[in-house]
């Protein structure tokens, strides 16, 4: 019985620490939400690091899932004989799912390991201590302008992923399984609702932030060292994408609630 | 009563069931540079990051420059901090700004200063620490000692009240640690930094620059006073310290 407890209580310790932490880390980001304007050039900075330099991945990653998509639905509607469905079955998983998802993880992996790696060697060289020594508030110079941009850089690129899915899609659907062009957007623009683009959407503000949170408390929390910092950018990019998949399954039931 | 820069009264700090400071009190007045000196791992840096707030006490009270440090939390620490200036062991420069951008980095984010004056002030602090023509070289292009000077420039930028410094000269060659000794008593001497808190395993540094010196050993201050008394202090403890400082 000891033996049991042993095992499980500093591992149930440490778990509590995180959650606890990064919730703390959450209210301190709320609480300094408002920047003063001179800071608007660091959220200026994180739309070029997290949003242009991310185009090509979310890009590739929509291309290649809306095609493999289009592929696999086009074979087996086919076997009922609904191959126009093609559309709007590619819009509608993109546009809810795939599109929002997708750029969360592979973008949110990317971002969040860079967030992390950055605030950690500035801990490990004391410069977060510096900052505070001089009297910053380094929640707000650090962590604010990287969630205020994520807070757009994430639906923007959600937005464009949902686009290139579609058009991936659309590649496979006419020129592989002959459908016809005009078919496929008309069907998608019949089946596919607003309310659909803005649930995925919706999401990724979510995504955005739950992201850069987990980045940035990894980064301030790590320890150990250079090492340290390697098992924390490591461990960033598993729990982005574990977070998203989870937070995902919650924000899905909570949109059909709406 | 004597106005005081610092008090601190029965600190304790612990990490990870390890207990550094057991109930620690010293007092630092106005206008006068204390060294705390102790063996490596005797929690002088603990002491010193307790002081700025930057860690807070288990057990105790820190008040500096007449704040009751201990209740406040972090952005309410941040007015007091920009009252003192700090200097890391390793400088803890910001390494993607280069050393103007460094040492202009409080006036940028604390006053509301022109440029051409930001410039100016920057260019003194540099000369003061006798640097000259280093503007543009990043953190990773100057030796340890240069980091070093830089670091006390950048503390130096809003003309601190208290000045802490953490080990200035540990990790220098003798003739940069003369520098950084002849810098930190020439600061004291021209003002720039009149109250400062030295934590240092430096005997001829301390010496130099303390009108105070304060031995911490076993997480208490063993001794306090002027340095002719405690170097020639006949107390077991602090003898055998400063014996083994000497070896």
């Amino acid at each position: 019985m000891t033996d049991v407890r042993s095992l499980i209580e500093p591992r149930a310790r440490r778990v509590a620490a995180y959650w606890g932490g990064l919730g703390l880390l959450a209210w301190d980001v709320g609480r300094n939400a408002w920047l003063p304007r001179r800071y608007l050039p660091f959220v200026l900075a994180e739309f070029d690091g997290m949003g242009i330099r991310s185009l090509v991945v979310a890009s590739t990653a929509a291309m290649f899932t809306g095609m493999v998509f289009a592929l696999q639905s086009a074979v087996y509607l086919s076997r009922f004989g609904a191959d126009l469905y093609v559309g709007p079955l590619v819009g509608l998983s993109v546009l809810r799912e795939l599109g929002p998802v997708l750029t969360a993880i592979l973008v949110g992996g990317k971002v969040a390991s860079g967030i992390t790696a950055e605030l950690g060697s500035m801990k490990v060289t004391e410069q977060i201590d510096a900052l505070r020594a001089l009297g910053v508030n380094y929640v707000k110079r650090l962590i604010v302008p990287r969630i205020l941009a994520a807070l757009f850089v994430f639906p923007l690129l959600t937005v464009l992923a949902d686009f290139i899915g579609l058009v991936g899609g659309m590649l496979i659907a006419v020129y592989e399984r002959k459908i016809d062009l005009y078919l496929y957007w008309n069907t998608i623009f019949y089946w596919v609702v607003i309310r659909d683009l803005v649930t995925g959407v919706g999401k990724s503000f979510f995504f955005g932030v739950v992201v850069t949170l987990i980045g940035a408390y990894n980064g301030l929390a790590m320890t150990g060292g250079t090492e340290g910092l390697g098992r924390a950018t490591t461990a960033t990019v598993v729990q982005v994408s574990l977070a998203v998949i989870v937070v995902d399954f919650f924000l899905t039931k909570l949109f059909l609630l709406l | 009563m004597v106005d005081a820069a610092v008090e601190l009264q029965g600190l304790w700090k612990g990490f990870d069931g390890q207990v550094v400071l057991r109930g620690l009190d010293l007092e630092l007045p106005r206008h006068a540079t204390l060294s705390v000196m102790g063996g490596s791992g005797s929690g002088k840096t603990v002491l010193l990051r307790l002081v700025a707030g930057l860690i807070k006490p288990d057990r105790g009270r820190v008040r500096v420059l007449g704040v009751d440090a201990t209740p406040l939390r972090e952005e309410a620490l941040l007015p007091l901090r920009r009252r003192m200036g700090f200097v890391f062991q390793g400088a803890a420069l910001f390494d993607s700004l280069t050393v103007y951008e460094n040492v202009a980095y409080p006036l940028r984010e604390h006053t509301r200063l022109p440029e051409v004056e930001v410039a100016d002030r920057v260019h003194r602090l540099l000369a003061r620490v006798g640097l000259h023509d280093v503007d543009q070289k990043l953190p990773a292009e100057l030796s340890g000692g240069m980091k070093k000077r830089v670091g006390i420039a950048r503390a130096l930028a809003l003309e601190p009240e208290l000045v802490l410094y953490d080990e200035p000269t540990a990790g220098l060659d003798p003739a940069n640690a003369r520098l950084i000794t002849e810098l930190v008593e020439g600061l004291k001497t021209e003002g720039g930094s009149e109250t400062a808190m030295v934590v240092t395993h430096d005997l001829e540094f301390a010496r130099a620059v303390s009108d105070l010196i304060a031995v911490l050993i076993d997480g208490r201050i063993a001794m306090v006073g002027p340095p002719d008394a405690v170097l020639h202090s006949d107390r077991r403890d602090v003898h055998a310290f400063l014996a083994g400082e000497r070896s």
